[in-house]
């Protein structure tokens, strides 16, 4: 009896449901296209030997030369052939760890470009008084299906021997994933970090002036390449999140007049609300695992922290207090979430395991603490101090609070992949105009991202499946 | 639907448009054909009724919005004030329906201050409630620090920010 009476209630439903479907999907912008399988490939039996370098890694020379080519051939990639290819790889590394601060790197355009038959067996006098302790070497080849197979080589200069190989086939259009992931090859094996390169990030562009601001969901690379607009900004978009496999993103959009919660599908280019329900949600935040969605509803004024199934179904109210209970990040094995409440009389940032139980408050600094986001790592919460409006890192017992950054007003963090570094928006004083920044964990390395217009609500996904 | 029963105390005893809403006895069931509602009249000039600027001219700008201090959303006697006019606008005009925007100062995170509007555009609502106006007849919806009115980064800026405005809906 109840599975006919909800099928009735469906049939009825379907027409409401188409129309309500295409008033939603009204602000979207031309689907974008999936990204490409990247496959790791087995580059045979390298050394790996120690590193011998021992001093400062901010100090540590590399030398990116072109990767080579076995054969120019034309390729999607790049009109120029694989050869031109080769080089634009070797840039797209340089870039990566040079503007993140990491190493001294020299690039293509300055150094000799090795033969295809040099990258497993380097001429190292070539490349000795260059002021490089380590070389990095590479190829592209295309394959005759037109995909790209890329290998990435990383040698000790004063060993002459290789530390770490790796190779990888990517369709022609994902060609700088390839890039990224060599970069994040050298870049894990000279510092014993995870990975952060291979990976994207979601915000909201913003246009027009301070009283009538135009925000569009935005995603790029981490290094700003690939840069799409997702909505057509006629509707106010706001507060991205990617789901762990990229296939997702949940945002706030004022659509139907009402600020709600959508899951966008990036596949089919279409979106649903995170609940039926009139009431406003915010702040949509991904379980690790990409199970769950935590978000946030008003009731009559009052707001709680709510959890739904990522295919959907009832919701779970996660707080009870009469305070703005609202955010929420999972620790990264998903047993503790952490979140702002004002339940105290303002902004604190609060502990509670998964399912809603133990609520405790952490932060006792004095300041108001708000947007918590639990680091990948686990080791650390970023927050802003919504009283002085910067960056700040704590333990998640509350401890060792370190400012980060100083500007008029810093706020909403979001973590780098491997937890090393932290982005984060800054809005100027008066004209209002908020632009990306990021900053290393130890406070180092400030440094503005350059989007193509003003930038806020940055969220830094995983390293990419 | 018959809104002219909710029609509160404190508004009881107010002006004479208010007092010509009370001339229909309550206990007799609503006429037939409200010949008087689709016959507004088309005056040549001024506003049309239940537009914002008709709302505007018959309350007073000051007395469309009402004001809060820095994470509050306490409704003071000034609001009080304020709100009580709009409540003789609706109870006259009981085919009016509004919405109340919840706003907040650039000051405070973003999705605090979409809780925190909508916290003060309900607090505002409420007390419409609470005085007689029908809760069906209001929306409410929070902008946060997304749509301010006052451009500055100053106090006396961020002071006229904090704000929920009453809106006709048409």
């Amino acid at each position: 009896m109840k599975y006919v009476l909800i099928a009735a209630a469906a049939l009825v439903a379907a027409p409401l449901l188409a129309q309500n479907q295409t008033a939603q999907n009204q602000d979207l912008g031309q689907p974008i296209p999936e990204g490409g399988e990247v496959e790791t490939i087995d580059e045979g039996e390298g050394l790996s030997g120690s590193v011998s370098f021992e001093g400062n890694l901010d100090d540590l020379g590399i030398a990116i030369p072109g990767f080579a080519t076995d054969r120019d051939v034309s390729t999607p990639a790049n009109s120029s052939g694989t050869a031109a290819l080769g080089k634009e790889l070797a840039r797209v590394i340089t870039a990566d760890l040079r503007n993140n601060g990491l190493f001294k790197p020299t690039g293509p355009d300055a150094l000799p470009q090795p033969a295809f038959n040099e990258i497993t067996a380097p001429n190292f006098p070539t490349w000795s008084n260059r002021g490089a302790e380590m070389l990095v070497h590479g190829y592209v080849r295309g394959r005759t299906d037109g995909k790209l197979t890329v290998g990435c080589y990383l040698y000790d200069m004063a060993l002459q021997s290789e530390l770490v190989r790796e190779g990888w086939v990517v369709p022609p259009a994902d060609w700088r994933r390839a890039a990224h992931k060599c970069a994040d090859l050298i870049y894990s094996r000279l510092s014993g970090e995870s990975p952060f390169f291979d990976s994207r990030i979601a915000y909201i562009a913003e246009t027009g002036p301070k009283d009538n601001r135009t925000k569009r969901l935005a995603i790029m690379d981490s290094d700003g390449a690939n840069h799409r607009f997702i909505t057509t900004g006629r509707s106010t978009a706001l507060t991205p999140r990617y789901s762990p496999d990229y296939k997702k993103l949940s945002y706030l959009s004022y659509v139907d007049g009402n600020p709600r919660i959508y899951v966008y599908d990036i596949g089919t280019g279409r979106q649903t609300l995170i609940t039926q329900s009139a009431n406003p949600t915010f702040a949509p935040r991904w379980s690790p695992d990409g199970n769950w969605l935590l978000y946030s509803m008003a009731v009559g004024g009052n707001t709680d922290i709510y959890r739904v199934s990522a295919r959907g179904g009832e919701s779970t109210r996660l707080t009870d207090t009469p305070g703005i209970d609202i955010g929420g990040s999972y620790s990264p094995d998903g047993s503790r979430i952490v979140f702002e409440s004002d339940r105290s009389g303002a902004q604190q940032c609060y502990v509670m395991n998964a399912d809603g139980t133990n609520q405790r408050r952490i932060s006792f600094g004095g300041s108001r603490c708000a947007t918590p986001e639990w680091s990948p790592r686990g080791d650390q919460i970023a927050f802003t101090n919504a009283s002085s409006f910067n960056i700040s890192v704590m333990t998640p017992s509350g401890g060792g609070v370190r400012v980060l950054t100083n500007g008029w007003q810093d706020e909403a963090p979001t973590w780098a992949p491997n937890g090393r570094i932290i982005q984060f928006f800054r809005t100027e004083r008066n004209s209002g105009k908020a632009t990306l920044y990021q900053v290393d964990l130890t406070g180092e390395n400030l440094r503005r991202l350059p989007t193509p217009v003003d930038a806020s609500d940055p969220a830094w996904g995983p390293i990419l499946p | 639907m018959n809104t002219r029963v909710a029609t509160g105390l404190m508004l009881a005893s107010t002006i004479a448009l208010a007092a010509c809403q009370k001339k229909a006895p309550e206990e007799l069931p609503p006429p037939p054909a409200e010949t008087t509602a689709p016959a507004p009249t088309p005056t040549p000039s001024g506003p049309a009724v239940g537009s914002q600027q008709h709302f505007v001219d018959a309350v007073g700008q000051a007395n469309t919005v009402v004001y809060f201090d820095t994470d509050r959303f306490n409704i003071d006697a000034e609001d009080q004030t304020k709100l009580q006019r709009q409540a003789q606008y609706f109870s006259q005009y009981s085919q009016v329906n509004f919405t109340i925007e919840g706003h907040a100062d650039e000051r405070g995170t973003r999705e605090y201050n979409l809780a925190l509007g909508e916290r003060r555009a309900n607090a505002a609502k409420n007390y419409l409630v609470s005085i007689g106006i029908p809760a069906n007849r209001i929306r409410t919806v929070s902008y946060g620090k997304e749509r301010p009115v006052a451009l500055g980064s100053n106090e006396a800026a961020w002071a006229q920010n904090r704000r929920a405005a009453t809106v006709t809906i048409n």
